[in-house]
């Protein structure tokens, strides 16, 4: 009976078991009957997407692979005429309007119209002109030229400004390299009047390319015109001011979060959005304000908002709000852009775009959205709970960015101009074209030069964002100038001392041939990306070479050399002076003994005027300041100095030709006149000045000489 | 789901029978003794009647436990399949309204209506995709040839798995219909426009999204979708920049039916046998004669493939190329050539581009006026090569320009594409989704490195958030941050020297003993600069690299209570140096890791070396982002370990410097013997044996939780440019440099 019990015991707890599943699957079944029902009775609009099982038709049967048999048809080769006459006017492409013929033979060259007599011509555009003839791309022969500019001013196309130039249509018809504007290029800020504002320039542009500010989306060609930014006349012609972020503070936030300040339109075309500001105005930390007093009869129009709206206008100060806030709110004017878009930009507010349909300046090449807000007039009321969702990070990033923006394409209306000419150069010569890399990241399309390869890794800027490391290996480019006589010459020990380096790929010496600038050439012989650059009666050892070549491998962008020099503003003279005295500073490095990336060789070359490359050659002189102007500007950071045995002074050198060089009184002078010289052409002093020099981690430390790696340097 | 369900019920009367059975048993049970006189036997009846009962409950659990999952996909072919033929039949009437043909001058703005996205927490705009319905002309006769392509269902099933999805036709922001638009060649133009406009939502085609990859038909082959269409968005293949809405449409790649069915293991990049590859076969005659005069000109680089002319047409055909007679496999031949020639054919795109990159073959694309697929967020720039097709003939010499390390990474960036974006329609319809939305809800865009860098590359290479070359200007100083305990002495002492330092510009201590007040502000010493005291609520090593708001300046040195060695002269250099490189670690102590080669592991190095990985940070200068990155970002439970630990804060903020700059630290000044006589030093506690050892272990663990290691090592350390000069002290800017 025990048994029996216990054997019944467990038959009813099995029993309970299976029962709880049995009144538990009730319920699950039930559940899922009622929706299977659900599904039979009708037919349920909102279900998600079945996933039809059945076996179903390929979208293109594999019989029907080559059903393109357009053989039959026209020859593609007429079908390239047929687009070239059937795409004109507002549906004009490079294909169809563009001559490419004309640029094949001699790169991409322009070509400006002399300018007639008694042609009134803006400031602005004259700027332009002249930054054009002083670029790389100008070429005075017609037959060469790829781009043709018109000298007639053409910026303001407002038939209500005083800038306004007339009979435009009959100016133009007669120039005889006209041909209905093929390869031309128009530049324009603004177009149309009161009260609609269109964007026709008031003559028949025929095939011609436009640069143009506050292009619609409507009437731009993709690939054909250029947007430019609106720019003021103050605009710099050179250089320009840099932009306003000194430092990136943590957290990334203002005083404000978005300012705007300007003037409300009560009716009219570009209304709308300013009208409705005040909704968004909470006079803390989102401040937009607005006037009415604009124009000669604004008493006429006012509403009911105007005198409360123009008294607190008048307590805020514009710049102030500028760069004391997080986003600056870019609006419509009457046109699609503003000055205030640059202004912001300089500023470090990130701009927050509401012009629905405005092409951004440059969109072809710059991805905005790494440095603006891009809204939408449509959703105003959501624009500050829009900004307020921006992560700091983000912030951080747009902010860094609207500053490297603006110093690369928008400071000066040299970048400007240069940068439209890149653009379309870029078009033409496909194949050496800049990707979107290389426009949006530093040092910025204008100083990547495509031609030099089509290798990103090949240049020293993109090494960090494409996670690889230079080659680490240099060549040594040795500048001799005197004929080999005796075996006790510098030039031979040097040779011996670089040649030992265990980074030593070659050494190539050359003899100048009475230019300067031959030093600097793009050697195709030069395979490494390091190029260790001498003088024939540098002394060196190995163990410096060594350690100057490991320093370079941290920072491939750079000029890292022995000597150094430093400028300084002489304010008594009010010029830049030029010092090889020994100080705490120094703002360059001698390129008789220095390391750096090849590219600069190319960039030396092709980037440089052949101005400032002919004063260098005809003086003898100022090739390493000029190098070391270029290479500032290109990473706007001081070169370093390492250390080094035996100082490389100047008045202690030996019998060798520079030491003749050296000691020349004009010398010294010539250098001096080079500094001011070369700034006048960058616009600016591209020069920083560093504190530091880099030196093996156990220089002169107390600590035994047989654990120093470069202990060579140590010793005299 | 319901099929599921339906599948439980059969299940339940199973269990039904199990149940009765047992019932039975159980009854026989009571009633056994009688009937049977041998009770062994009867008992080892009943006990296996009785396992096999609870058995049989056990294994019905399993299956009520596990089986619904399998039994979805096996429902579908079973019971209640749903077919294409269910779909309701609609009866367009020949009156129906037309839309009318696309607008070219339609953008986001103009006819996108962009208040049915609206705003939403997530950016993530929400789409709908209309039931299939199966529309016939008045005739009975339907509107497309294929109806829904295989292509079309998997591209719509992808949209209502992902998470863009919605049920809710209210809710949604774009819509896409069920009527497949994918090959024009199928369509009946007239009869599929009036289709479009029936739907409920169609509003003049406003917010709808139409996926297109063949558009156009003979003679002329138009270069978008000839269905007039109203405002809808046309994901089209094959635009030509004539009537590519810049911004508004999409243009996507055509994709190849091969992808499906041939699996291409990628291949290392590098030369391979062929350097060019022509594959396609309706090449237009005088294209043809132009390749064959290239081959002539430069022979075995070269291979032009044809169709085989003895195969019948259909998937045979498509699988194979030939060249005099020489027969070869297709897709696979392409894996053998550097560059593939992707020539326009009648339309613009082809598929070919897609099978060309998915053997990692570099595209090289001659179609003029051709918008590239996803052009807007890929950048063909470094995955192709795009030569206009007047030069042809020069194709060779152009592609011969190119270096070698550019081909390669092509080719490696051709897979990617791929991979991300061409392999399946999913990967197509999700790409067109995102772009889409990337315009909507443009500040949460995608970025640039995100669409383009392949994994390996996104993993390897660094974006510093301090990315401008920017040298911050003098004035606003340092702010030290002093973690102190109980060592109040030296802590004074300290204070007293940093105070000397002239760009310092607050002083923060930062109190770590909960048990015991800081001393009152009389005692404190007097200094020109503002001094604050933070207590804090844990004795946390982490309270050192908390984001404090008092912290104004962007640059922070963070100095140990008992650091009292440091000169005036040399923290001031130390700030200048930082100042030169805002986005690193700029310190005074170096220290080394090295691989021990014999226990396979990282180990930690405070002797006299020659190299420099990290620097200590119980005197350092740093910007204050650090700061915030160590206190939220920190990667993996390295925060919470370290605290725990009380040990390694300083190189987990070496590895988390390094990490996201891919840089390393500079050390300034000479070595410095950094003891005092009345504190344990960071020296004095390296030497300990066991401290050496718990470091080694935390590089380990902070490698693995980074799963890399990202300290980067250098030889230079940072000395003022005239330190050790043969030239006069009282000239030099910093002449207390190194002494001790």
């Amino acid at each position: 009976m025990q048994a029996k019990k216990r054997y019944l015991f467990l038959l009813s707890a099995g029993a309970c078991l299976v029962l709880l599943f049995y009144f538990g699957g009730v319920q699950l079944p039930a559940s899922g009957r009622n929706r299977h029902d659900r599904s039979h009775n009708g037919y349920r609009p909102d279900q998600p997407w079945p996933h039809f099982s059945d076996p179903l038709q390929q979208f293109l049967p594999w019989d029907q692979l080559d059903t393109e048999e357009y053989n039959i048809h026209i020859s593609p080769r007429q079908k390239r005429d047929v687009n070239t006459s059937v795409y004109k006017g507002k549906r004009c492409r490079m294909d169809s309007c563009f001559d490419f013929s004309a640029c094949k033979k001699n790169d991409f060259k322009v070509y400006v119209y002399p300018q007639q007599k008694g042609e009134k011509i803006s400031e602005s555009y004259q700027n332009i002109l002249s930054t054009i003839e002083g670029s790389r791309f100008y070429t005075t022969d017609p037959g060469q030229a790829c781009l043709f500019i018109l000298s007639l001013d053409t910026l303001d196309r407002d038939s209500l400004s005083p800038q306004y130039v007339h009979n435009l249509k009959t100016k133009v018809q007669n120039l005889h390299l006209w041909n209905n504007g093929r390869n031309h290029l128009i530049f324009n800020l603004y177009s149309g009047t009161w009260p609609d504002y269109t964007e026709d320039l008031g003559f028949d542009i025929g095939q011609a390319m436009l640069a143009k500010a506050s292009i619609s989306t409507e009437n731009f060609r993709p690939n054909f015109d250029v947007s430019i930014p609106l720019f003021s006349k103050e605009h710099p012609r050179t250089g320009g001011d840099r932009g306003y972020l000194k430092y990136n503070s943590i957290p990334p936030f203002r005083k404000y979060m978005l300012v705007f300040k300007g003037k409300r339109y009560l009716t009219g075309i570009g209304s709308d959005t300013r009208n409705a500001l005040y909704h968004v105005h909470n006079q803390e930390d989102v401040v937009l304000l607005t006037t009415c007093k604009h124009g000669k009869d604004w008493q006429k129009h006012k509403d009911a908002r105007c005198d409360k709206d123009n008294a607190e206008y008048d307590k805020y100060d514009y710049r102030e709000m500028l760069h004391n806030s997080t986003f600056c709110l870019v609006p419509r004017g009457r046109r699609l852009g503003s000055f205030r878009f640059l202004e912001a930009l300089q500023a470090a507010c990130v701009p927050v775009m509401l012009s629905n349909g405005w092409e951004l300046p440059f969109s072809e090449i710059i991805n905005w959205n790494t440095a603006a807000v891009i809204g939408d007039e449509r959703l105003l009321l959501q624009i500050p709970s829009t900004v307020r969702s921006i992560h700091q990070d983000k912030i951080l990033a747009l902010r860094q960015q609207t500053q490297f923006l603006w110093e690369a394409y928008f400071s000066s209306m040299e970048k400007i101009v240069l940068t439209t000419l890149e653009i379309i150069q870029d078009r033409v010569l496909q194949q050496e074209s800049r990707s979107t890399l290389m426009w949006n990241s530093h040092p910025g399309g204008l100083f990547a030069l495509p031609q030099y390869s089509a290798h990103l890794g090949d240049f020293p800027f993109y090494y960090a964002t494409l996670g690889i490391k230079p080659y680490p290996k240099f060549t040594a480019v040795i500048h001799a100038v005197t004929p080999l006589v005796s075996q006790s010459q510098p030039i031979l020990k040097l040779l011996v001392a670089v040649a030992k380096s265990p980074y030593c790929a070659q050494v190539r010496s050359h003899k100048r041939v009475c230019v300067m600038s031959s030093r600097f050439l793009p050697y195709e012989t030069i395979v490494t990306d390091a190029v260790l650059s001498l003088d024939e009666d540098t002394v060196l050892s190995t163990t410096e070479v060594d350690f100057a070549f490991t320093v370079w491998q941290s920072f491939p962008e750079r000029l890292v050399g022995y000597p150094a020099r430093s400028h300084f503003w002489d304010s008594n003279k009010e010029r830049w002076g030029y010092t090889s005295k020994w100080t705490n500073d120094y703002s360059m490095v001698l390129t008789g003994a220095a390391i750096y990336h090849r590219y600069y060789h190319f960039l030396y070359t092709n980037f440089l005027p052949a101005s400032l490359k002919g004063m260098v050659d005809q003086l003898a002189n100022c090739e390493d300041i000029l190098m070391n102007f270029l290479v500032s500007a290109v990473t706007k950071l001081p070169p370093i100095k390492v250390t080094q045995k035996k100082q490389y002074k100047e008045t202690m050198m030996g019998q060798s030709s520079r030491a003749s060089r050296w000691a020349d009184p004009d010398h010294f002078a010539q250098r001096q006149t080079c500094m001011n010289k070369f700034a006048s052409w960058f616009g600016g002093m591209p020069l920083v000045h560093s504190q530091m020099r880099l030196d093996p981690v156990l220089f002169k430390d107390q600590v035994s000489i047989l654990r120093k790696k470069y202990r060579d340097i140590e010793r005299l | 789901a319901n099929v599921t369900c339906v599948y439980f019920s059969r299940f339940l009367f199973i269990l039904k029978c199990d149940v009765s059975c047992m019932c039975a048993s159980g009854k026989y049970s009571s009633r056994g003794p009688a009937l049977i006189p041998r009770m062994k036997t009867k008992h080892r009846i009943y006990y296996i009647t009785l396992f096999s009962v609870v058995l049989l409950g056990l294994i019905a659990t399993g299956m009520f436990q596990f089986w619904p999952h399998s039994i979805e996909s096996t429902a579908d072919w079973g019971l209640d399949r749903r077919s294409v033929h269910d779909a309701p039949l609609i009866r367009l009437p020949v009156s129906n309204p037309i839309p009318e043909r696309g607008d070219l001058s339609c953008r986001m703005h103009t006819c996108f209506d962009v208040y049915r996205c609206g705003y939403n927490p997530k950016n993530r705009i929400k789409v709908y995709i209309y039931p299939l319905q199966r529309f016939v002309d008045e005739v009975g006769v339907p509107i497309s040839s294929t109806g829904l392509s295989r292509e079309y269902n998997n591209l719509l099933s992808a949209i209502s798995d992902s998470e863009f999805y919605t049920d809710d036709v209210t809710r949604a922001c774009l819509f896409v219909p069920s009527i497949d638009v994918l090959n024009q060649n199928s369509l009946r133009i007239r009869e599929t426009a009036q289709a479009l406009a029936m739907l409920p939502r169609w509003d003049k085609g406003m917010n709808h999204l139409l996926f297109n990859m063949l558009p156009g038909g003979p003679p002329d082959y138009n270069t978008a979708l000839d269905v007039p269409r109203d405002r809808a968005l046309l994901a089209g293949g094959g635009f030509s920049t004539w009537t590519y809405r810049q911004g508004y449409d999409v243009s996507i790649p055509v994709y190849s039916p091969l992808s499906a069915d041939v699996e291409l293991p990628e291949r290392q990049p590098g030369p391979r046998r062929y350097f060019i590859l022509s594959s396609q076969t309706a090449i237009h005659r005088e294209y043809r004669a132009e390749l064959e005069r290239l081959k002539e000109e430069n022979g075995e680089a070269l291979l032009l493939l044809d169709k085989c002319s003895n195969l019948s047409q259909g998937v045979a055909s498509a699988r194979k190329r030939c060249y005099k007679g020489q027969v070869f496999d297709y897709p696979q031949i392409l894996q053998e050539s550097s560059f593939c020639v992707v020539l326009r054919g009648a339309r613009l795109g082809q598929a070919t581009l897609s099978d060309v990159l998915q053997a990692g073959c570099v595209p090289v694309i001659l179609a003029d006026s051709y918008i590239l697929p996803f052009s807007e967020v890929l950048d063909w720039k470094r995955a192709s090569v795009v030569i206009p097709e007047e030069k042809l003939p020069e194709m060779y010499t152009i592609l011969k320009s190119i270096p070698h390390r550019q081909v390669e990474e092509m080719q490696r960036q051709a897979r990617w594409f791929w991979d991300a974006y061409f392999s399946s329609m999913k990967a197509i319809g999700m790409t067109t989704l995102q772009i889409i939305n990337d315009r909507i809800y443009p500040y949460a865009a995608c970025t640039y490195e995100q669409w383009n860098n392949p994994p390996l590359v996104k993993w390897s290479s660094v974006n510093s958030p301090l990315f401008l070359p920017l040298i911050p200007p003098r004035s606003p100083g340092f702010t030290a941050v002093v973690l102190t305990y109980d060592r109040i002495e030296s802590l004074f002492r300290v204070i007293t020297e940093i105070s000397k330092v002239p760009s310092l510009a607050k002083l923060l201590v930062v109190w770590n003993n909960q048990n015991k007040s800081p001393p009152e502000d009389s005692l404190w010493p007097k200094i020109a600069a503002p001094l604050k005291v933070v207590r804090t609520k844990e004795n946390k090593l982490s309270n050192r690299f908390f984001p404090y708001d008092e912290i104004e300046t962007e640059a922070v040195l963070a100095i140990d209570d008992d650091i009292i060695m440091l000169t005036s002269d040399e923290l001031q250099f130390g700030y200048e140096v930082w100042r030169e490189f805002p986005d690193r670690l700029v310190g005074y102590p170096g220290r080394l890791h090295l691989w021990d080669h014999e226990m396979g592991k990282w180990k930690y190095e405070s002797e006299w070396t020659n190299e420099v990985s990290m620097v200590l940070t119980g005197a350092a200068f740093y910007h204050k982002y650090f700061n915030y990155l160590y206190t939220y970002k920190m990667p993996g439970d390295i925060k919470n370990w370290v605290d725990a630990h009380m040990n390694c804060e300083d190189i987990a903020m070496n590895f988390l410097v390094a990490n996201i700059t891919g840089k390393a630290p500079i050390k300034v000044t000479p070595r410095k013997k950094f003891k005092c006589p009345e504190c344990t030093a960071i020296d004095g506690l390296s030497l300990d044996q066991t401290h050496m050892v718990e470091r080694s272990e935390c590089i380990n663990k902070f490698a693995s939780v980074f799963g890399t290691m990202p300290l980067k090592v250098v030889e230079h350390r940072a000395d003022p440019v005239l330190y050790k000069d043969d030239f006069p002290e009282k000239l030099k800017s910093f002449p207390n440099i190194g002494s001790l």
